[in-house]
């Protein structure tokens, strides 16, 4: 099963450059939250920014990750 | 009927109806009673700016959202389509809709919303998927 420190480290290590910040929402280990700030996501759509974050985990979203809740931002929105 | 032919069959209809309801809502359960908090969520975004909007309930049939997902490039259910576009899930829809841009995008004015008459009827679901579901039983 995930946990946050897990999803954290593979969205850090799949985009580059992204700094995570993932909790557990609920404590069950399948419903996490997410803030993702990446210079990637700058000049893509909201859609492509969580499209990016999504396909790290590909079929595991659903599955074992029943919900990835998320927050994306580029550096300078900060 | 093979099961290829009868996904591409589904996929079909998911194409129709996202393309004949200007807005369109793919949920876990109904707009009445919702069967996840995030489609929960997401209904009372539109329904607070009193938005019409169709919905689909993809739970009866798992290839329902097999191949909306496939034709979204979108993993997580609710999602949104605008126009037939995919405005996002639940996460973007709150954050547009906090910010004022679904509004926006929906082309319904805040203001009017507020104090204006009440929605009109929000059909429950897409009929072509309707008629989908009953085939499959």
């Amino acid at each position: 099963m995930p946990n946050a420190e897990e999803i954290k480290q593979r969205i850090e290590a799949a985009i580059p450059g992204a700094r995570a910040e993932v909790e557990d929402w609920t404590g069950g280990g399948d419903h996490f939250k997410a803030t993702v700030t990446a210079a990637a996501f700058a000049d893509r759509s909201r859609i492509e920014q969580h499209r990016l974050v999504y396909e790290v985990f590909g079929a595991e979203i659903g599955g074992p990750i029943h919900a990835l809740s998320l927050k994306t931002q580029s550096p300078q929105d900060d | 009927m093979p099961d290829t032919e009868q996904s591409s069959e589904i996929r079909e209809a998911i194409a129709q109806a996202i393309s004949e309801h200007e807005t369109i809502l793919f949920m876990k359960g109904t707009p009445d009673a919702p069967a996840c908090g995030f489609s929960a969520r997401t209904v009372a975004a539109l329904q607070s700016l009193q938005a019409p909007f169709a919905a689909v309930d993809v739970l009866p049939d798992p290839r329902i959202r097999e191949e909306l997902s496939a034709i979204s490039r979108w993993p997580t259910i609710p999602q949104l389509f605008v126009k037939g576009e995919l405005v996002g899930g639940c996460d973007i829809v709150l954050e547009m809709y906090e910010s004022g841009e679904l509004a926006q995008t929906l082309g319904v004015e805040e203001d009017e919303a507020d104090v204006g008459e009440s929605a009109e009827e929000t059909p429950t679901v897409a009929p072509g998927l309707t008629q989908i579901e009953n085939r499959l039983g």
